[in-house]
C-alpha cells in the first residue's frame, strides 16, 4: 500500500512522492530496492550531473541559484542535491543552502534536496547517488550536486559528477591553499566568483597557471571562468564552458569512464551499507574478550558464518 | 554498539516580512545540537514557499517564527499551504511575540503548539521531537 | 603647578561658547546649595590624558562632542512610534509632543520598509503592524497633519527606500509652506546592517550604496540640517552581537559609506558632519558607558587618520540610543521598567545626543499609551532628578571605565582590521563572516541563559506564577482593508499620465549615473506610490537575496 503510493507519486513526479522516495533510500528502508528499480535507467544515463564545490563563503549556493535560472530558461528540469556537514558531536545539521535558491521554491521543475553528511562510515555516496538517480528518474535533465569541498566524503561524492567545478573567491586566502592539492586536480572548471572584488584578477591568474600545469592527458584543459553570481554576471560564459566540457567528455569517452568509476564507487558504498547492519549485529552478540589486535578480531568476525 | 537513533528532519522558516531571525536561528542551532537535521529557509518567505520547501525536503515538522504581529494571518496560511501541497500531516509549531489570547485560535486553525519568549529551549526541542515522532508514526 | 595650556585654551573657547549659548541654568547646585563643577579633571593633565581622554568637544571626543554636554541642553527625548494608519499615528505623535517629547521618530510597517504597497501580496497580514503604512504622499500628508515641520525634528526608521520617504517628507514640508532647507531630522538610510541584522533590504549592495550617496549629495545641497544616515549598531546588537562587535561592525559600515561617498566624488568635510550613529544601550551599565566613549574616540581617530578629515564636525560621532529590546522579558513586565532605567542611564553617562526608552510591554506587543508615558518619564527622571546631567562625563578617570574604554576600542579596531583584510564590509557580508560572528555570540548568550549561567530575573530565576495579564495594544485587523481602499482612491484620483511620465524619467535616471533624488521627488509629487517607485528601481537594480 505504502510502497505503491510512493511509487505512483514518483511516477507522477509528485513533489511529495519524490521527496519521500529520497528519504526512504537515504534511510536504507526496505523499500529502497523497489524504488530504485522503478527508475527509468535511460533518463539516468542521459542526465548531466554537475558538481559544484568550494570553500564556505565562495558563493556556491548563489551560483547554483543562477545556474538553475539559466537552465530553467532553456526549459530543462533541474535537480539540486545540496550537501552540508553533520555535526560530529550531535549528529544534527543545519541545512542552509536552500536559502539562496528560495526564488525557485514554487517552481515544480526545480527539485532541491538538502542532505547532511551524517558522519556515515561511507554511505554518503550511496545516499547521494541514489538521490541523484531518483531526481534523474523523475525527469531532471540537469542535476547539480553542491558541496563544501573539505572532507573526504565530500570529495567522494564529487566523483559522482560528470563535470566538476570548483568555486573560489578572492579574500578566502588560506582555504584555497589547502584545497589546491585535492580539488584542483579533479576540477574541470575553475570558477573565480566575486570577480568584481579586489584580488580577483590575481586569483584568476593563479588559477590559470594551475590550469595550464594541471593539463592531464585524459581530459581537456581546465577552464577558468569569472563570475559575479550575486549580479548574475558571467553565467552564460560558465554554461558555455560546461557545455564544451560535456561535449568533449562525450566525444573522448571520458564521460563513460567517469560514469563507470562512479558506478563502481556507488556499488562499493552500497555493499558496505548493506553489510554494516549484520556486522554491527555480530559485534553486539559476540561474546569476545576485547583482547588482541582489533584487526585480527575483525578478520575472525568476517570469517564467521 | 549504540543503536543508531532516528535522525529527524525539520524546517525552520520565517513567513512574512519580519527580518528578526535571532530566535529562529537560535532554535535551528539548538535543534541541530539536539541531533536534528534542520532545513533553514531564511527570512521573508511566503507561506507557499515554506510549504513547498517542507515537501521537497520531506521534513517531519515545520517551525515558524514571527515577531511582527502578523501571526494570525501567516501561521494559518502556512497550514493551508501545506494542506494544498498534500502535506497537511506535517505538524506546524509557532513561536514569537504572540499574545496569550491568540494561542487558542491559532491552535484551532491547525497550529500544533505555540511558544512565546522565555520558554526554555529544552521544552521546545522536546515538542519538536514528539511532533516528529507522531508525524512519522502516522506515515506507516 | 599651573593649569595645562590646553586646559586654559579649552576654557577660553568655552567662555566664548557660553556667551553665545548659555547653559540651561545659571547655576547648577546640589541640595545643599553647593556648586556642581561643570567638568572635573585630574590634578595633573599629561600627554596621555590629552591623547586618550581630553576635553569635551575636542578631539578625540572621549568625553563628549559638546563642551558643556547636558548642562547646555538635554539629549533629545525621542520616542519611536507609529502603527496602523497615518491618521492614527498622527494622533500618537501629537500626544507625545504634548507630553514633552522633543523629537518624533517614525516607525514604518514592514511593507513600507521593503517597498511594497499595502495591496501587494507580500504585504498581506503585515499592513500597519509594526509601524505606520505609507503608500503615497497622501499618507505622508496625514501623518504630519498639524505638525509644523519647521518646529520638530523627525527621525525616520527607513532604509532601502529612505530616499523616497525623505522626498515625501520634503514634499509635505513644501505643502506646509516650510522651506525644505529648514527641515531637521534623520533618515536611517543604513542598508549594510539590513543585510546582516535587520532584513529589510531590497536592492543589491552596489545600487543601494548609490541611493545612499545620492541622498548624501542631495541633502548637502538642499537640506543641510538633515542627518543623511544613521549608521546603526542597534540592530546588530539586537541580533545578538557583543558590545565590541556592535562598535566594530557599525564603524566598519561607517567606513564603507564614507568610502562610497568619496568614490562618488563627494567632498569629505561636506558630508561627514551629517553622518550620525545609532547604538543600543544594554544592561551591563559599565560596559555600555565605556562602549559609547570608545566608539566616539575610535570614530574620531578613523576620520582623522584614515580619511584625513579637517573639520571638527567631521570627526564627531553623534549618536542616538535606544534601550535594548532584546533584554525585555515577557515575564513580570514591570521589571522591564527597571532594566530600561539602567540602560537609559548608561546612554546618558555615555553622552548620547538623543534617546528612546523602550516600554515595559514590548516583549508582548506594541506598547500601550500608558507604557509609552512611563518610558518617557524614565528619561525625564534621569534628566531632572538624578543629577547626572549637571556635569560632563562624570565617570571619566575611573580606572575601570577608562580601562574598559581602551579595551573596547582596541578589540573593535582589531575586528575592523579583519574586515578590511577580508576585502571590506560588502565582501564580509557576502561570505557571511559578519553574520556568523553575530550568530555565534547570540547563540552563546542564549545558551548561558538556558543553562542558568546567566540570570535573567523573572525568567530563569525569581519566577512567579502570573495570573493577571496586562492590557495590550492591538492593531485593528480592519486597518489593512482601509489602507488598501484609500490606496485605491489615490490611484483613481491622481493624474496617471503624470505618474507614468515621472516613473519613466526615474527609470531612465536609474540607468544613467545622475542623482536619483530629483526624479524621486518629482515622482512622489505626482502621488506615484512607494511600491510603484520601488518597482521601477527593482526592475533596474535587481533584488538582493539573503
Amino acid at each position: 500500500m505504502k510502497s505503491e503510493h510512493i511509487l505512483k507519486g514518483l511516477r507522477d513526479r509528485d513533489p511529495r512522492g519524490i521527496a519521500r522516495a529520497i528519504s526512504l533510500v537515504e534511510e536504507n528502508d526496505p523499500l529502497s530496492d523497489e524504488i530504485l528499480a522503478s527508475l527509468d535507467d535511460s533518463l539516468v544515463d542521459q542526465a548531466m550531473v554537475l558538481g559544484i564545490t568550494g570553500p564556505p563563503g565562495a558563493g556556491k549556493s548563489t551560483l547554483t541559484d543562477r545556474i538553475i535560472t539559466k537552465y530553467r530558461s532553456q526549459g530543462r528540469r533541474v535537480g539540486v542535491i545540496a550537501v552540508d556537514p553533520s555535526s560530529p558531536i550531535s549528529g544534527g545539521a543545519i541545512l542552509g543552502d536552500r536559502i539562496r535558491m528560495m526564488g525557485h521554491a514554487l517552481d515544480h521543475d526545480v527539485v532541491v534536496r538538502s542532505m547532511a553528511t551524517r558522519g556515515r562510515l561511507g554511505g554518503l555516496c550511496a545516499a547521494a547517488g541514489a538521490a541523484m538517480r531518483i531526481l534523474a528518474g523523475s525527469g531532471c535533465s540537469v542535476i547539480i550536486i553542491e558541496t563544501v569541498g573539505v572532507g573526504q566524503s565530500e570529495m567522494d561524492i564529487i566523483r559522482l559528477a560528470d563535470i566538476t567545478s570548483l568555486v573560489l573567491a578572492p579574500g578566502l586566502g588560506d582555504d584555497i591553499q589547502a584545497m589546491k592539492a585535492g580539488l584542483l586536480e579533479v576540477a574541470d572548471i575553475l570558477i573565480v566568483n566575486k570577480a568584481d572584488c579586489a584580488g580577483a584578477e590575481t586569483l584568476a591568474m593563479d588559477m590559470e597557471a594551475i590550469a595550464r600545469e594541471g593539463v592531464r592527458k585524459e581530459k581537456v584543459e581546465t577552464k577558468v571562468c569569472m563570475t559575479v553570481a550575486s549580479e548574475g554576471k558571467g553565467i552564460n560564459e560558465l554554461l558555455a564552458a560546461i557545455e564544451a566540457v560535456d561535449a568533449s567528455h562525450r566525444e573522448s569517452g571520458e564521460r563513460r569512464i567517469r560514469r563507470e568509476k562512479a558506478y563502481d564507487l556507488e556499488v562499493l558504498d552500497w555493499a558496505l551499507e548493506l553489510i554494516k547492519p549484520s556486522i554491527i549485529e555480530k559485534i553486539g552478540k559476540w561474546d569476545h574478550d576485547r583482547k588482541g589486535a582489533p584487526r585480527l578480531q575483525a578478520a575472525r568476525l568476517l570469517a564467521q558464518e | 554498539m549504540p543503536e543508531q537513533k532516528k535522525t529527524y528532519r525539520v524546517l525552520i522558516g520565517k513567513p512574512g516580512l519580519d527580518g528578526h531571525d535571532r530566535g529562529a536561528k537560535f532554535i535551528a542551532r539548538a535543534l541541530r545540537d539536539a541531533g536534528f537535521e534542520v532545513v533553514y529557509t531564511g527570512i521573508r518567505r511566503t507561506p507557499e514557499e515554506i510549504a513547498a520547501a517542507a515537501v521537497q525536503e520531506d521534513v517531519s515538522a515545520v517551525g515558524l517564527s514571527l515577531l511582527s504581529g502578523a501571526h494570525m494571518s501567516l501561521f494559518p496560511a502556512v497550514v493551508r499551504a501545506l494542506r494544498n501541497a498534500g502535506a497537511g500531516d506535517i505538524p506546524v509549531l509557532g513561536g514569537g511575540i504572540i499574545p496569550d489570547e491568540d494561542i487558542g485560535p491559532l491552535k484551532d486553525s491547525g497550529i500544533n503548539a505555540v511558544y512565546t519568549p522565555g520558554t526554555p529551549v529544552d521544552k521546545i526541542i522536546a515538542a519538536f521531537r514528539s511532533a516528529c515522532e507522531s508525524q512519522e508514526a502516522g506515515r506507516t | 603647578m599651573g593649569k595645562h595650556p590646553e586646559y586654559i585654551d579649552w576654557e577660553k573657547e568655552l567662555a566664548k561658547n557660553l556667551s553665545r549659548c548659555p547653559e540651561r541654568k545659571e547655576k547648577f547646585t546640589n541640595h545643599g546649595g553647593e556648586d556642581i563643577p561643570r567638568l572635573a579633571v585630574p590634578d595633573q593633565i599629561d600627554e596621555r590624558y590629552l591623547e586618550n581622554i581630553g576635553f569635551p568637544g575636542r578631539y578625540p571626543y572621549t568625553r563628549g562632542v559638546q563642551p558643556t554636554m547636558y548642562r547646555g541642553r538635554f539629549w533629545t527625548m525621542r520616542q519611536y512610534a507609529g502603527f496602523s494608519t497615518a491618521s492614527e499615528s498622527n494622533k500618537r505623535y501629537r500626544y507625545l509632543l504634548e507630553h514633552g517629547t522633543t523629537g518624533l521618530s517614525v516607525a514604518f510597517d514592514l511593507p513600507t520598509q521593503i517597498g511594497y504597497d499595502s495591496d501587494h501580496p507580500m504585504a498581506a497580514g503585515e499592513v500597519g503592524k509594526v509601524g505606520v503604512a505609507i503608500d503615497s504622499l497622501a499618507d505622508m500628508e496625514l501623518l504630519f497633519d498639524r505638525i509644523p515641520l519647521d518646529k520638530v525634528s523627525t527621525s525616520m526608521t527607513i532604509n532601502a527606500p529612505a530616499a523616497i520617504l525623505l522626498a515625501m517628507y520634503a514634499a509635505v514640508a513644501e505643502k506646509q509652506g516650510v522651506e525644505i532647507s529648514r527641515i531637521r531630522g534623520t533618515i536611517q538610510n543604513d542598508i549594510l546592517k539590513e543585510y546582516v541584522a535587520r532584513g529589510t533590504y531590497i536592492f543589491p549592495p552596489k545600487p543601494s550604496l548609490r541611493l545612499i550617496t545620492d541622498t548624501f549629495k542631495w541633502c548637502t545641497e538642499h537640506t543641510p540640517e538633515f542627518n543623511t544616515i544613521s549608521i546603526s549598531g542597534y540592530h546588530i546588537r539586537e541580533a545578538g552581537s557583543t558590545a565590541v562587535q556592535e562598535v566594530a561592525f557599525t564603524l566598519a559600515n561607517g567606513i564603507t559609506y564614507v568610502q562610497a561617498a568619496l568614490d562618488a566624488g563627494l567632498e569629505l568635510d561636506n558630508f561627514a558632519p551629517r553622518l550620525s550613529f545609532f547604538f543600543n544601550a544594554s544592561s551591563d551599565l559599565l560596559e555600555e558607558i565605556s562602549k559609547f566613549r570608545a566608539a566616539r574616540r575610535l570614530w574620531a581617530r578613523i576620520m582623522k587618520d584614515r580619511f584625513h578629515a579637517k573639520k571638527p564636525a567631521s570627526l564627531m560621532l553623534r549618536f542616538h540610543t535606544q534601550t535594548a529590546g532584546y533584554t525585555l522579558t515577557a515575564q513580570q513586565i514591570d521589571n522591564n521598567i527597571v532594566r530600561v532605567a539602567i540602560q537609559a542611564l548608561s546612554a546618558v553617562l555615555g553622552g548620547t545626543q538623543s534617546l528612546h526608552t523602550n516600554s515595559r510591554d514590548e516583549a508582548l506587543s506594541l506598547p500601550t499609551e500608558d507604557s509609552v508615558r512611563t518610558a518617557l518619564r524614565t528619561q525625564q527622571v534621569i534628566a531632572h532628578e538624578s543629577g547626572v546631567a549637571n556635569t560632563v562625563d562624570p565617570l571619566a578617570g575611573s580606572y575601570f571605565i577608562e580601562e574598559l574604554t581602551d579595551r573596547i576600542e582596541v578589540q573593535a579596531s582589531e575586528l575592523i582590521a579583519k574586515i578590511d583584510k577580508a576585502g571590506g564590509v560588502v565582501a564580509a557580508i557576502e561570505d557571511g563572516f559578519i553574520q556568523r560572528q553575530i550568530e555565534n555570540s547570540a547563540y552563546e548568550y542564549q545558551q548561558e541563559i538556558e543553562k542558568g549561567e546567566r540570570i535573567i530575573v523573572g525568567v530563569n530565576e525569581f519566577k512567579i506564577d502570573e495570573q493577571t495579564k496586562p492590557p495590550l495594544l492591538r492593531v485593528n485587523p480592519e486597518v489593512e482593508n482601509g489602507q488598501v481602499l484609500s490606496l485605491k482612491t489615490v490611484r483613481e484620483e491622481r493624474d496617471n499620465n503624470n505618474v507614468e511620465e515621472a516613473l519613466a524619467n526615474l527609470s531612465a535616471c536609474a540607468r544613467s549615473s545622475s542623482n536619483l533624488m530629483p526624479e524621486i521627488l518629482a515622482a512622489v509629487k505626482t502621488y506615484a506610490t512607494l511600491g510603484e517607485i520601488c518597482h521601477v528601481l527593482r526592475e533596474e537594480f535587481g533584488e538582493y537575496r539573503g
